[in-house]
């Protein structure tokens, strides 16, 4: 998808792209700050944060113990008492010791108070799997969080809608639990240029168009879709290419729209495939675009087992562009 | 093995913890107040007794009887602006924080007219409006939260203190360590108040903590505790006077641990067989806290037989309009399901 906007664009990391959301969002509030471990001094254990301390100073930008139990608790606190915490996890591993606080206190108090107390808070930081670190440090939470009602939950995959998916992250007064990807984190992308560079939350997006089947995506395994779509594109194939962006709410329309063009489906999703986020795609079109289909609804996702640490094992365990051409020919009943 | 070093005792060291004795110098008119609060809360926590006994009420349902002076005596010591936050043991504090009984009576019996519009229920009530933010149902929880509405009141310099109650099962949850690290190393105005009943459920306080003595818990925090006669509303007048010129001087947390007592069991369910009647019969002849007011009250003219039988009267009508509103108010309509999941 092309980006439509007047202003120019220039080259971003998307490291560099979520920083400027929160200072941009931080000098516009200044109910808006940054707390986690090492997001200060250290400028973030994957530097996402270079540079806020000297900007914002100390009380905005707060370096907090290990203690994420704790400091997820405080900032949903704060976020009930109308402050607009940005918590950084430093991976989402590490935010289970912490999910209660996300679940049982952040996404349900407005229910449980008859909608007076909100919980404008942000719980951000890479999910996922990273590189050669195991079943402890690389594991996908985004249907974990995507079951709660109450939450709101985004895994961008490009530069462009990290920063504007965060931006309206921080201004939305919900939770909203804000996943990204340390892989991701050194790609580069164009992004607009300016600090009004909003991308509303709850809008998949087509990012590729194409007549013969549809390939749905969200965060990294966005660009492995793009790939197996260009490889299968040499092969004669018309790959569309959606990119779901918020998977709570979950905006399906362009992909029904799509299946009803292709009728073929394709789910990818890095991360578990039993009861994930692939799952429920399949659930819901099978529901709403039974009709369209002339293949079952056919999911790509990581072997359902514990991440390993071996460089071949964990290959096998990954989805790759190969293992989505593979199934999009399935898709096809092609070879 | 090595002979233990001989103690030495660092000279940032200052003894953090005392067994508070002062009370109160209550003025007439106050002691009639905290008297009134304790008795409103009493009849209101007897009467929602009976309406669960009838099923009017449903679910978890947490009497705070015998525990009565704690709340009055904290809430006595705070100023408008203040914030509280408490457990599912919540019905006086929100009592005592100004909010109407009827809201809080139909909030028991699930109905419309409920504080939280009856989907929230007995453990889940909250009053912006009066500064309570919870009724939380989760052991624990509201001890970091709390912190971080103390956390939002500094960010802000409003002045404020938030006061985080918690019980004695409570105070071995692992997030309220974490919570305590913050607080002293951020300087957060915050009062922690131990609301050590003696049982969390049927588990005494000796059989599961290792330091039964709870107002030292804060101790390698930093956190200056105080151990109080939470049956005398007096002496947690007095200790919470103290705590709040600490935290609103700038000086950070400060613990109080109550040494309280429940007459009824954990829940509404619990028959609480794990002490004995005596036990809980000594108790209430010795040291219940409305009984200890009214003496005072006598003791000091300040109010006589017929007077305070006066109070009784008004306060059961307060408490019986409460409960005919409860039973009144319609059921939610079936549209609110679907309503306040998000903004």
């Amino acid at each position: 998808m092309s980006i439509d906007v007047k202003a120019g664009l220039k080259s971003q990391t998307v490291r560099e792209a979520l920083r400027d959301a929160m200072a941009e969002e931080m000098r516009r509030d200044p109910d808006v700050f940054l707390m986690g471990e090492e997001v200060a001094q250290y400028q973030g254990a994957y530097k996402v944060s270079q540079g806020l301390l000297d900007e914002f100073g100390p009380k905005r930008v707060m370096d907090t113990p290990i203690t994420e139990h704790g400091f997820a608790g405080l900032g949903v606190g704060a976020a009930f008492a109308g402050l607009k915490p940005i918590i950084e996890f430093m991976t989402f591993n590490f935010a289970m010791q912490a999910i209660d606080q996300i679940i049982n206190s952040a996404a349900k108090t407005r229910y449980m108070s008859g909608g007076q107390i909100g919980c404008p808070i942000v719980f951000r930081g890479p999910n996922g799997a990273a590189s050669r670190v195991a079943a402890q440090h690389s594991q996908n939470y985004a249907a974990w969080y995507a079951h709660i009602p109450g939450l709101k939950v985004v895994a961008p995959y490009s530069a462009a809608d990290a920063k504007g998916l965060l931006k309206a992250a921080i201004r939305d007064p919900n939770p909203v639990v804000f996943l990204e990807n340390e892989i991701l984190y050194g790609k580069t992308f164009d992004v607009p240029e300016g600090d009004d560079w909003i991308v509303p939350l709850g809008k998949s997006a087509v990012v590729r168009e194409g007549s013969d089947v549809t390939l749905v995506a969200y965060s990294i395994a966005v660009g492995q879709c793009l790939e197996a779509a260009d490889a299968l594109a040499a092969d004669g194939v018309s790959a569309e290419v959606i990119d779901l962006r918020t998977l709570r709410p979950l905006d399906l329309e362009p992909v029904i729209a799509s299946v009803q063009k292709t009728n073929r489906l394709l789910v990818v999703e890095e991360g578990w495939p039993t009861c994930g986020i692939s799952a429920e795609v399949s659930a819901r079109v099978t529901e709403q675009a039974f009709d369209y289909l002339d293949a079952p609804v056919l999911r790509v996702a990581n072997a359902d087992v514990p991440t390993p640490y071996a460089a071949n094992l964990e290959k096998l365990w990954l989805i790759s562009p190969e293992k989505i051409i593979t199934a999009a020919k399935a898709a096809l009943y092609r070879d | 093995m090595a002979k233990l070093a001989t103690k030495k005792i660092s000279p940032r060291y200052r003894p953090l913890s005392q067994i508070a004795t002062a009370t109160y110098d209550a003025s007439a008119e106050e002691l009639k107040t905290y008297y009134r609060q304790m008795l409103l809360m009493r009849r209101f926590e007897e009467k929602a007794g009976q309406m669960y006994g009838m099923g009017l009420i449903g679910g978890f349902c947490h009497l705070y009887i015998g525990q009565e002076a704690v709340v009055t005596g904290i809430q006595a010591a705070l100023r408008p602006g203040d914030k509280v936050i408490t457990g599912y043991r919540d019905h006086a504090h929100m009592l005592a924080c100004g909010i109407d009984p009827r809201a809080v009576m139909a909030e028991l019996t699930g109905r419309a007219g409920g504080i939280s519009k009856g989907k929230g229920g007995s453990m889940h009530m909250f009053s912006v409006e009066h500064g309570f933010y919870g009724g939380h149902g989760i052991v624990g929880a509201q001890v970091s939260l709390g912190t971080g509405i103390a956390f939002a009141e500094k960010y802000r310099e409003t002045g404020g203190v938030t006061v985080a109650y918690f019980g004695d099962g409570a105070a071995n949850q692992g997030q309220v360590y974490e919570s305590f690290n913050m607080a002293e190393l951020w300087k957060l105005p915050v009062i922690y108040v131990i609301e050590n009943n003696q049982y969390a459920m049927g588990t005494s306080v000796n059989r599961a903590s290792a330091e039964g003595e709870l107002y030292r818990r804060g101790e390698s925090f930093r956190i200056p505790g105080r151990q109080v006669d939470g049956m005398n509303v007096l002496a947690v007048k007095a200790a919470a006077d103290e705590a709040v010129a600490w935290s609103r001087g700038g000086n950070g947390p400060i613990l109080l641990e109550m040494k309280t007592y429940r007459y009824r069991g954990h829940s509404m369910s619990d028959p609480a067989k794990y002490r004995s009647k005596e036990e809980v019969q000594k108790m209430r002849a010795e040291h219940d806290p409305l009984d200890q007011a009214k003496k005072r009250l006598l003791d000091a003219g300040i109010l006589d037989e017929e007077s305070l039988k006066t109070i009784d009267r008004e306060v059961k009508e307060i408490v019986a309009d409460a409960a005919d509103f409860a039973t009144a108010s319609p059921e939610p309509e079936p549209s609110e399901l679907w309503t306040d999941v998000y903004a």
